[in-house]
């Protein structure tokens, strides 16, 4: 259809404009809902390998608060000293965030992990039973074969012995390197040691399999057919675990318990 | 058959947009390897399928002619964009699965295919009734792919067990072929040949560029 210059103009400024109007009004409107969708799922991965909620429980959002005041404190660490930080809200911090912006982070040192930029400060989580912190969760992050995989480690009161690892958040091959979500390989973790007698980290996924935590504490059974999945995990565990991710802070909440 | 039963019917297999036409093939193959994604993705893709439709229909003389692929383009995205923000918000789960595949839905062909070809001409009722007729005949053939890809990838149905798996203890060896990729290309492709089998008329006619020069030629020239 031929139409004049001015109708054009004007159409395409009006059609611009409507549009514009409806798809910021639409994601201004559902902005808190959103945050509180991420929010919960964080807070939901924390219970799971926490161990207070199964992989598989579907809960209510108010039952994953409920859940989550009851049985966790979310703290701010300080990655170089290791020390809390109180003047940050745990619970809004988001690290992945900071991480990506130069006020709040730093170049991290070439590792096998990929992690390329590492926050000033991180969020960890203090497990309480009855008034006493039994363990914590803290974040991993590093790169697989396709993808950065995401995830928890949570280690017991001695900060050493492992409670359970989760990744939620990672594009590895369903069936091969996407098993590191299956229920049976994160079932091999616990009861092993994440630090050897000298401190450093020691915890690795092998190739094949591993015995049982008591005569192999270091050793976690392969994933079959994803092999750099498995090397993936073993180097972000190594870099987390070591002197520039949570090391300081890890040695700190060894000899104080609570920190 | 009616004119608004063939709008809506003729999509379904006659004129499938994947099957024949052969367009959004892309998150055909990507969000196909679990029903729940298949499903999500398929009402996404009818929404926003239905509301450019609808748009452009209602715009179609206003539209200037020299404009009018971009401003197709601007409605597409706003809609995608709407979409995605709301699976955000209400199906938190799923978009993350779903991932990028939601804002992808502005380059699925499929949309701005039916804009181009058929709301621009039309009036709004029959490009609503032409949008849910394609936007279902993407939606049949995204549910059957991942319906084969879900239940011999892992054993499920709508993450329902159905195959118990090796790895959960059970009997049932997963083919990880399924869940990759190429997979989807074969299960379309076996899709295509079943539809053309019983539909022959869909087949096209075999082409050659040496069949232009021959004198007499009289086949579709394409």
């Amino acid at each position: 259809m031929e139409h004049s210059a001015r109708h054009t103009v004007i159409f395409t400024v009006l059609l611009c404009v409507v549009f514009s109007v409806l798809v910021s009004s639409v994601a201004t409107s559902l902005k808190d809902r959103q945050d509180r969708n991420a929010t919960l799922d964080r807070i939901k991965n924390v219970l799971t390998v926490a161990g207070l909620r199964e992989s598989d429980e579907s809960l209510s959002g108010d039952e994953i608060m409920s859940r989550f005041e009851s049985g966790l404190v979310a703290r701010a660490v300080e990655l170089s000293s290791g020390r809390y930080v109180d003047e940050i809200d745990a619970l809004q911090f988001d690290q992945r965030k900071a991480a990506k912006d130069p006020e709040q982070s730093r170049e991290a040192p070439t590792n096998p992990a990929k992690v390329r930029r590492l926050p000033d400060h991180a969020v960890v989580y203090l497990i309480q039973e009855a008034g006493e912190t039994v363990g914590v969760v803290v974040p991993i992050e590093g790169y697989g074969l396709w993808s950065t995989l995401y995830g928890y480690l949570a280690l017991g009161p001695d900060g050493n012995t492992i409670r359970g690892i989760t990744y939620y958040s990672h594009g590895e091959t369903a069936g091969l390197g996407g098993e590191v979500d299956n229920p049976n390989w994160k079932a091999k973790w616990p009861g092993r040691q994440a630090f050897d007698a000298k401190g450093k980290p020691a915890i690795r996924v092998k190739k094949g399999a591993a015995g049982p935590p008591a005569d192999d504490p270091f050793q976690v059974d392969g994933l079959s057919g994803a092999t750099i999945t498995s090397t993936g995990v073993t180097n972000m565990l190594e870099f987390w675990l070591g002197r520039n991710g949570f090391g300081p802070y890890l040695k700190k909440f060894k000899q104080e318990g609570q920190g | 058959m009616s004119k608004t039963r063939e709008i809506v019917l003729d999509p379904l297999v006659d004129n499938n947009p994947i099957g024949l036409q052969v367009l959004g093939i892309c998150s055909a193959l990507a969000v196909t390897t679990q029903m729940q994604t298949a499903v999500v993705m398929s009402l996404a893709v009818l929404f926003v399928l239905v509301g450019s439709n609808v748009v452009v229909s209602l715009l179609r003389n206003q539209i200037p002619g020299s404009v009018r692929i971009i401003a197709q383009l601007t409605i597409i995205a706003s809609l995608v964009m709407v979409a995605d923000q709301v699976l955000k918000a209400y199906l938190y789960d799923i978009s993350l699965k779903l991932t990028v595949f939601v804002g992808l839905i502005i380059t699925n062909c499929i949309i701005m295919g039916r804009a181009e070809a058929f709301a621009m001409q039309n009036k709004p009722w029959p490009a609503f009734l032409d949008a849910v007729g394609n936007s279902a005949g993407y939606a049949l053939v995204l549910v059957l792919v991942a319906f084969f890809r879900e239940l011999f990838g892992s054993g499920k149905l709508f993450g329902f067990t159905i195959l118990q798996s090796v790895n959960e203890g059970g009997w049932y060896v997963p083919n990880g072929f399924m869940v990759m990729a190429p997979a989807a290309f074969i299960l379309i492709g076996c899709f295509i040949w079943a539809v053309r089998a019983y539909r022959p008329e869909q087949v096209e006619e075999e082409f050659h560029v040496g069949a232009l020069l021959e004198p007499g030629y009289e086949g579709d020239l394409r």
